[in-house]
This record gives C-alpha cells, sequence and structure tokens, in this order.
C-alpha cells in the first residue's frame, strides 16, 4: 500500500492505495468522479484520458502511485459552475454524441489538442489527433465538427482564459 | 494486474540501488508498454522502479549535427523540439505517428528501445542513423544493441540514459500501420549520411523482420547507386526470415518493404 496525494479539479485529495491501483480507479472509486470512463482496458479507447500535470493522457494506463505529487483535471472539472467548457458546448451545440460514453475522453482530448494548436485546426489534424479516442456509435462526423467549432471559438475569446480552462 | 511494489527513482543512482531489491525488478519508464502488459499479466514483477520522475534522464541537446536525446524524453516532446526539426526532421515526425497523443505524452525513447517491440519505430531509426545507445555504464551502438524479439544487449540492473547520433544529410520514415493496432506492419527508415568522408546509405525495416529490426542490403544497394525513390522500383526484397501472422504474411511484408522503402525516400527529398 501507498498513500497517493493529488490536486484533482482543483482540490487536494490523498489517499491509501494498493500500489498496482491505475489512476482510473482511484479517481472514480475513491473520488467518485466517475465521469472518466474505462471502456476498452487496453489502452486503446479513449475513454479514460484525463490531464496529469496539463497533459492528456490514458488514466487507465497509469498507475495511481506514479501520479501522486501530480496535478489532476477531469471531465468534472472543466465547467465553470453551470457554465459548460467551450469544448463541452461545442459537443453539445453540434450534437457530437450518440451514447455519450466516448464523450469525457472526446472532450480532454481535444481540450488538450486546442491548447497545442494555438495556430488553429484544420481537419485533418484533429482527425488524426483523435486516433487514441474511438466512438462506436456514430462515427466521428459531429465530433469532428464540435472540435474544430470549439477551436474557433476558444481562438476569438481571450487565448489567457482558453488555457486558464485548458 | 498482480499484486507490486512500486518505487519511485529519484536519480540512476538510486534506480540501480532500488533494483537490488527484490525478486523480479523492472524499470518503468512511460509505462506505456509495460502497463497494459502488467493488466493483462503476461508480465508480473513484485517490484517497479518509476524512473519518470528522473531529471538527469529528460531533454534533448542539438550541437550542430549531433544529437543527444535524454532517455526519459517522450515522443511528444521528441516531436515538438524545433532544434531536432531543424536538423533531422525525419525523427521528429516518426515520434509524432508512434500511438495517439495520450500516448506520446508519456512514453520514452529509452522505455521504446529498451523493449525493443519487433514493430516499434524507433528501432528502425536507430539502426538507420548508426545510433549510439548510451546506458549507465557503457556505450552500445544500434546494431549490437537491438538482439532480438524484445531482447536487447542491456543487462540486468542496466539503465538506458541517452540515444546519441549524427543528422545525416537526408532521411526519412515511412510505415504501413495495423488498420487496428496502428502498430507498424512493416516500417522502413532511410538514412543518407556519410562514412569516412564517403555517401552512406542505411535502411533499416522494423515490424517485418522474425528477429525484429534488421537493415535491407537490397535497398541500401540500390539506393547507394542513386538516392531516389524510382531507384527502389524493383527491388526485390528476399521474404526469408519475415514475419507470418495473421496480418499479414511474409511475402506481402517483403512488398511492404519496398514500397515503404519508396515513400520514405520520396520523405527524404522532398
Amino acid at each position: 500500500m501507498s498513500d497517493v496525494s493529488l490536486v484533482v479539479n482543483g482540490r487536494k485529495v490523498s489517499g491509501t492505495v494498493e500500489d498496482r491501483t491505475l489512476l482510473v480507479h482511484f479517481l472514480r472509486e475513491n473520488l467518485g468522479l466517475t465521469g472518466t470512463h474505462v471502456g476498452c482496458d487496453t489502452s486503446q479507447c479513449g475513454a479514460c484520458v484525463v490531464h496529469v500535470d496539463g497533459k492528456a493522457v490514458k488514466s487507465c494506463t497509469m498507475l495511481a502511485v506514479q501520479a501522486s505529487g501530480s496535478t489532476v483535471t477531469t471531465i468534472e472539472g472543466l465547467a465553470n459552475g453551470t457554465d459548460l467548457h467551450p469544448v463541452q458546448a461545442a459537443f453539445k451545440e453540434n450534437h457530437g454524441l450518440q451514447c455519450g460514453f466516448c464523450t469525457p475522453g472526446m472532450i480532454m482530448t481535444s481540450v488538450d489538442m486546442i491548447a497545442r494548436h494555438p495556430e488553429g485546426l484544420d481537419e485533418a489534424t484533429v482527425r488524426h489527433e483523435l486516433e487514441g479516442n474511438i466512438c462506436r456509435c456514430t462515427g466521428y462526423h459531429n465530433i469532428v465538427k464540435a472540435v474544430l467549432a470549439a477551436s474557433k471559438t476558444m481562438a476569438k475569446g481571450s487565448k489567457g482564459r482558453a488555457k486558464a480552462a485548458a | 494486474m498482480y499484486s507490486l511494489n512500486y518505487h519511485r527513482a529519484s536519480s540512476v543512482a538510486d534506480a540501480v540501488k532500488l533494483a537490488k531489491k527484490g525478486d523480479d525488478v523492472k524499470y518503468l519508464a512511460g509505462g506505456m508498454t509495460l502497463i497494459p502488459a502488467m493488466k493483462t499479466r503476461l508480465s508480473a514483477p513484485s517490484d517497479l522502479i518509476d524512473l519518470g520522475h528522473i531529471g538527469e534522464l529528460k531533454g534533448i541537446k542539438v550541437s550542430g549535427k549531433n544529437v543527444t536525446i535524454g532517455a526519459g524524453t517522450t515522443h511528444a516532446e521528441v516531436a515538438a523540439n524545433e532544434k531536432l526539426k531543424a536538423v533531422c526532421p525525419a525523427v521528429s515526425d516518426l515520434a509524432a505517428h508512434i500511438g495517439d497523443p495520450a500516448v506520446r505524452h508519456k512514453g520514452t525513447i529509452g522505455g521504446s528501445i529498451a523493449n525493443n517491440d519487433p514493430a516499434a519505430d524507433y528501432p528502425a531509426a536507430l539502426l538507420a542513423l548508426d545510433a549510439t545507445v548510451v546506458t549507465n555504464k557503457r556505450e552500445i551502438a544500434a546494431a549490437k544493441f537491438f538482439t532480438g524479439l524484445f531482447e536487447t544487449a542491456l543487462k540486468d540492473g542496466e539503465i538506458v540514459t541517452a540515444v546519441r547520433f549524427t543528422a545525416p544529410a537526408k532521411a526519412g520514415y515511412e510505415k504501413f500501420r495495423n488498420p487496428a493496432s496502428r502498430y507498424a506492419m512493416t516500417g522502413v527508415f532511410v538514412a543518407k549520411g556519410k562514412a569516412n568522408g564517403k555517401d552512406d546509405v542505411r535502411v533499416a525495416v522494423t515490424g517485418a523482420g522474425e528477429n525484429g529490426v534488421f537493415r535491407s542490403k537490397e535497398i541500401e544497394a540500390a539506393l547507394s547507386k542513386k538516392f531516389d525513390a524510382a531507384a527502389v522500383e524493383g527491388v526485390k526484397v528476399p521474404s526469408k526470415n519475415l514475419m507470418s501472422d495473421i496480418h499479414a504474411s511474409a511475402d506481402y511484408r517483403a512488398a511492404l518493404v519496398v514500397v515503404m522503402a519508396k515513400r520514405a525516400t520520396a520523405k527524404a527529398n522532398s
């Protein structure tokens, strides 16, 4: 067993876990943050993507102890009260989902992608960048549309705010 | 995943010391291969030594044409490094196409080569670039480092600390991906550099060999005459010692070597 302490969505948290505990299970079971999903368990689907120290990672492929000392943002940490994050709003607006299971990971990946491409995005880049996120419902048409729309909205808004939200 | 003991190393020396305890100790770099293998219980170390927090293993140095990449540098960092892009864009491009963005944020060059997956991308680059693998004990030429499927010249407890190479005049990498796993079913790295003052063309193939990465003499001979995609046209690569599996036969992979070499050369010349 090891002690783990993290800052999750701006809140200091700690716990004692088995060393083999995956970060995603710590988030879901110890912290009750069930917005982060386990889809495939083989590191391919991306439903479990969260940000660790500002970078999108697959939380099913990282131990909780590995992340100890880090700052983590999950899907629950994006919205500001009842104001959706621009990427969440764009997914809603463009109907970038059907069943919604992959959506938290899609959104966390998209927020990271937009932050890394301040110059803007095109469809080919979005599709390449979404390679690690699998949707089994709809195809990716509206998801790509949502990411492109969010990227435009965030470029229009102050760049500082977009970064802080990421 | 089986139960294990986690240790976080603060330095390379600390990692070596920690590795002396425990029955079946493994070093953990980015964990992008090791953790999935542990989840499926293909790998079950008693102790994990996390190298992910060791500052001395991170970073890229470019001095003229000489490149040193710290073993703990992630694929995303390699892909984004402007100095590396300026001297050897082929390596940046290769790193930008490993796995997906989340994998590139965690996976490291040291972890990739120490694992030596027969379908990994970096082994092809290192072999074609005649790179040197630096460990905490010695320096090993890439040609002697990769010894077989998931096998390297690393001894027990030895840690890869950096990779060093001289940027060639031209280089390019192209792979044909498995549509599901996205690993290279065949990947070819071509490099045109200098050895003893003469042009030296080296071509390394990953994803296809039964014993992991290898150099293709046939493609090297063709490109040595003329470093042009057209020069590879019609070259016959023997299918002996190539992998045959559910995804592709050895003959198909032999054909892919030629096609990927053509595309890689075109990229190198572009």
